[in-house]
């Protein structure tokens, strides 16, 4: 115990010595499993919507930015405890978040949630309904006429549906867009988009106000020179609403 | 990794899975079966010494040691895991911090605790904000031996705690009679004499600890149970040059390989030190093999 505890501060110690006086880095947490958000491209690398923003967000800030995975369930949990300083990980904006953590501006509008089924006649009102833990869609499923069952990634959400333990899958309508086009008719849309959330912003915490102003200045930025536009075309498709 | 790899669509099967199977991704799935051994190796030593401490502990003759080691077991071994993996690495991470806070930047007005939030100054840090990722890879890597070395210890102490009362008594009244001290007793009868009671419960302990690894993700360590999950998930096309369904099964299949042979591996050598420490002793399997070289 004394060994390994010692050993650990030791290197510890040294990284500080070393890197004292060197630039501060933000470390922006994701989850790496929510296409096109994000997600690890075939190098091992994180991927995606957010990543190319993120990227964007911190050359305008003047900041140098590094990327962290972390399992969606203690994701906010490692944020204020200062394992990493952002969460980018199409977290959308709710009220009971914004209790726990800040949020910036939205880089992404409001989102439609959609129901995906197996088939046309699929009973997304009453029938079970899959959804990933802790996310705006369990929450509303929750508050329904539908039995909710909760997995931890997107991906088991959607395997729920292919293997019939559930009717529907009821998640961000841009991670199942693709999902249907390539299931060849196996999967479909049912039902109506639900409007949720206030768009999907930056997660910050509470006391980290100038890093907060930092980003929100930045997006803002994004948001008038129409790169951001660009860059919701380039991932979500034509149709995607933009600012 | 192929020069061939360039267009995969073009490509017949095998030559296809040469190329998937060289990925980028691959390689981190491949060398994460690196990482989980290398923190059993570390943490395997480590909790024995812990769960040695404990039992220690626990029969001390001393009150106050002797409640300390019978609470370490008992609370530990109440506490599920996953609320430890979850809770108690992130206590013990402030705690490291705090301690530091209070000796690198005592001049720090603000307060540590905002609300939800957990502040100490920049320098006090672990590992610093401004460190590589693989030094923060290296001290979650800490973590988890020290938590993983705390919980199994506890199980450890309490087996061992057992294998040192299963020691015959009339053994250490031998020794008594030669006139040794508790001591002497102590490390040259009763330690030599109880592995063989407790080495059955240590094994047991010991695949818990191999299958217990997929918790790692918690603390941010990428097992191989995370990346099988990451790899064998869907991808479609858009986001990859290797498109494929739900092939989880399949990676969950290797996993169960690997799993099957770190416990026949496992069983083997234990199997030979049961051998080893059970000869000449007083019990049923000492016995045997008694009989059997003199036959």
């Amino acid at each position: 115990m004394k060994s390994v505890l010692f050993g650990t501060l030791a290197v510890a110690m040294a990284a500080t010595f070393a890197l004292a006086d060197g630039h501060s880095v933000v470390r922006m947490g994701t989850e790496g499993a929510y296409p096109p958000y994000n997600f690890i491209n075939d190098a091992g690398d994180v991927d995606g919507f957010e990543r190319e923003v993120g990227d964007e967000l911190c050359v305008r800030a003047e900041l140098t930015c590094e990327w962290v995975k972390n399992d969606w369930d203690s994701i906010i949990p490692n944020l204020v405890s200062s394992n990493y300083d952002t969460i980018m990980a199409g977290m959308s904006i709710t009220a009971e978040r914004d209790e726990v953590i800040d949020f910036t501006q939205n880089y992404y509008p409001p989102t439609a949630s959609a129901y995906v089924g197996a088939a046309d006649g699929a009973d997304w009102e009453n029938g079970v309904v899959a959804a990933q833990t802790a996310t705006i869609q369990a929450g509303h499923i929750a508050e329904g006429g539908a039995t909710l069952v909760e997995f931890a990634t997107p991906e088991e959400t959607v395997a729920a549906v292919r293997n019939g333990e559930a009717d529907a899958v009821f998640a961000d309508r841009d991670y199942l867009a693709p999902l249907v086009e390539a299931s060849g008719g196996d999967l479909t849309f049912i039902g109506p988009d639900v409007p949720l959330g206030g768009g999907v912003g930056m997660g910050l915490r509470e006391s980290d106000t100038e890093l907060k102003e930092k980003f929100d200045a930045a997006i803002t930025s994004m948001k008038e020179d129409g790169t951001l536009n660009a860059m919701l075309v380039k991932w979500f498709g034509e149709d995607t609403a933009q600012y | 990794m192929f020069s061939y790899c360039s267009d995969p669509d073009t490509l017949a099967t095998l030559r296809w899975l040469s190329c998937y199977l060289t990925t980028g991704v691959h390689f981190s799935f491949y060398y994460s079966f690196l990482k989980v051994i290398g923190i059993l190796a570390v943490t395997a030593p480590v909790a024995l010494a812990f769960g040695f401490g404990g039992a220690m502990a626990a029969r001390s003759a001393i009150a106050p040691l002797s409640w300390f080691g019978k609470g370490y077991i008992a609370i530990v071994r109440g506490v599920p895991d996953i609320a430890f993996f979850l809770f108690f690495v992130i206590a013990l991470d402030q705690g490291f911090e705090w301690l530091r806070h209070q000796a690198l930047c005592p001049d720090w007005s603000d307060a540590i605790r905002q609300g939800n939030d957990f502040l100490v100054c920049p320098q006090a840090k672990l590992p610093l904000g401004t460190a590589p990722q693989a030094v923060h890879q290296a001290y979650a890597f800490g973590l988890a031996v020290i938590t993983f070395a705390l919980v199994f210890g506890a199980f450890a102490a309490n087996v061992i705690f057992g294998a040192m009362r299963a020691v015959p008594r009339a053994q250490l009244e031998t020794g008594e009679a030669y006139g040794m001290s508790p001591r002497q007793i102590f490390w040259r009868i009763l330690v030599p004499q109880m592995w063989v009671f407790a080495v059955p419960g240590l094994s047991n302990l010991w695949q818990v600890l191999i299958k217990a690894t997929p918790l790692l993700f918690l603390l941010g360590i990428e097992d191989v149970v995370y990346w099988a999950r990451e790899l064998g998930g869907t991808k479609t096309a858009r986001f990859t040059a290797y498109p494929h369904g739900d092939w989880r099964m399949w990676y969950f299949l290797a996993l169960l390989v690997f799993y099957l042979f770190m416990t026949w591996g496992s069983e083997k050598l234990l199997g030979r030190l049961m051998m080893r420490l059970t000869r000449g002793q007083a019990t049923s399997g000492g016995e045997a093999q008694r009989k059997g070289a003199a036959a």
